[in-house]
């Protein structure tokens, strides 16, 4: 895996297809299927996140597949515990390439709530177990920032941002 | 063979294969716009003008997105399935005649040829969770065949009557019949069988479980079974399978158009055309989709026995009802 992974990186920097890899890129990053699959109550803004007053489907990724063979970004919505971790970290391995993760909520970015001397039932934020991309705090963060953090991953994918920012007041 | 035929042929197979993939691409996103209406949702709007470009970039995605075949499964069925399951859509669709002069092939056994290349798609579905080696993909074939072969019967009784009632396995015979004003059509043909509307109402729901569409959408219960007997599949295999479900419905809704609400023929005995045809087809088409949005999905008990215990009965019924009327009224 390691020796292919450093090759296609070495084309890259020789081959580029200009063209081609922005229209890819920006058909990436409107069609971005995340995985159905909540661990605790970030779960409950992400179903939100998805139903009508907020609707993710706008911007296209509404299409929560059931297999991680056919989802392209994993919401990581809550706490992950030792016994919760392997699973999670199999689903990340069965998805296909390219895949990307975005950790919701505090107990998915570091552990939130949990964290304090002596405990020994959770993972402390899912970057221990694979790479993240986008990270959305609030405990739980309401279904605005998963979008925002949606729209976050598209700009990380095409490079510019389609839709103005709005400042903190 | 003449070089006009050949010319012919070429055009009705790409465009057929235009019509399947267009219809597969845009009833995508009918279906997703449909379901953000239905949950009071505007449904996908920012990917080009009002959305249209989202199965463009859905497309483009699923084809560059890695494939695999899953370790030990069967790789040459796991490669097939997804082929098996096309193309018998597009071949039912050479035969559907879209209007007087629009048809592929005009066969005398079109209703046959059709139903032939429909039952191929359980075969299909099957082999694909089959060779997925996954057990959540073997539940779920089981499930299909056993769904499936339910509701051929009914279906299949169904289109008994209708021949019985209109005499010809020809689709353009079956059409011409049905010309002049809306009552002529067979839906409301009470004088061939007082229950046609209830015939009718029997052949769209077993359209439905054919075309596995929920209520009746077994091969693919998310909630039980991951993601039915299509689990394995990534990128373009499951957009295949994705695209061949819609290219089912559009053979289903044609098939119901024909028989039962006049194909082409106008509603008012004047300017009949393709227009009609495809103005009653994509409203039959609306309607599945209406359904899938309005209803939950059954249990799989209740779906057998709604089956076996309701509409093989009604329709067994129907057709013996229609050979009496048929032998009363011809004495």
């Amino acid at each position: 895996m390691e020796p292919e992974k450093a090759c296609s990186q070495d084309l890259s920097q020789i081959i580029k297809f200009a063209k081609l890899d922005e229209l890819l890129d920006l058909s990436r990053a409107n069609s971005l299927w995340p995985l159905t699959f909540g661990l605790a109550c970030c779960a409950i803004e992400m179903m939100a996140a998805g139903a009508s007053r907020f609707d993710l489907s706008r911007f296209g990724a509404e299409v929560f597949r059931p297999s991680p063979r056919q989802a392209d970004v994993m919401i990581v919505a809550g706490t992950i515990n030792k016994k919760m971790a392997p699973a999670v970290k199999t689903l990340y391995d069965q998805m296909l390439e390219p895949k990307w993760v975005i950790a919701m909520g505090n107990c998915a970015i570091s552990g939130g709530p949990f964290v304090y001397p002596g405990q020994y039932a959770v993972i402390e934020g899912v970057d221990k177990l694979f790479p993240v991309d986008v990270f959305i705090p609030g405990c739980p963060p309401r279904p605005e920032a998963l979008i925002e953090g949606i729209l976050k991953l598209e700009e990380k994918l095409t490079g510019k941002r389609r839709w103005p920012t709005v400042t903190p007041q | 063979m003449s070089l006009s035929e050949l010319l012919r042929m070429l055009v009705y197979v790409v465009g057929v294969m235009a019509f399947v993939g267009l219809n597969a691409a845009y009833l995508v996103l009918a279906e997703r716009k449909g379901a953000g209406r239905f949950q009071r949702r505007p449904g996908p709007t920012e990917v080009g003008y009002a959305g249209w470009l989202q199965p463009v970039a859905d497309g483009v995605k699923l084809l560059c997105k890695q494939l695999i075949v899953p370790p030990g499964a069967d790789a040459a069925l796991f490669r097939l399935a997804p082929l098996l399951v096309m193309i018998p859509a597009m071949m039912s669709l050479a035969v559907i005649p879209f209007s007087e002069t629009l048809v592929g092939r005009n066969i005398n056994v079109g209703l046959v040829f059709v139903f032939a290349f429909g039952a191929i798609n359980v075969m299909a579905v099957m082999l694909s969770g089959w060779a997925s080696r996954n057990k959540y993909a073997i539940i779920s074939a089981a499930r299909v065949v056993s769904q499936d072969v339910a509701y051929e019967i009914p279906m299949l009784l169904v289109v008994i009557t209708m021949l019985m009632a209109t005499g010809t396995m020809n689709l353009h015979e079956i059409v011409q019949q049905q010309a002049g004003w809306f009552w002529h059509w067979n839906l409301f043909r009470l004088d061939l069988n007082p229950l046609m509307p209830v015939t009718f109402i029997i052949f769209f729901t077993c359209m439905l479980a054919e075309t596995n569409r929920a209520p009746f959408d077994m091969a693919e219960a998310e909630s039980e079974l991951v993601a039915g007997a299509f689990t394995e599949y990534a990128g373009m295999g499951f957009g295949v399978f994705f695209m061949a479900e819609y290219a089912n419905i559009v053979v289903g809704c044609a098939m119901t158009t024909l028989l039962f609400l006049g194909g082409w023929q106008s509603p008012f005995g004047v300017g009949s055309g393709v227009i009609w045809f495809l103005l009653k087809m994509y409203a039959v088409v609306f309607t599945v989709i209406w359904v899938r949005w309005t209803f939950p999905r059954t249990q799989f008990y209740n779906l057998l026995n709604l089956s076996w215990k309701i509409l093989i009965p009604l329709s067994l019924f129907t057709l013996i009802l229609t050979a009496v009327m048929m032998k009363v009224l011809r004495a």
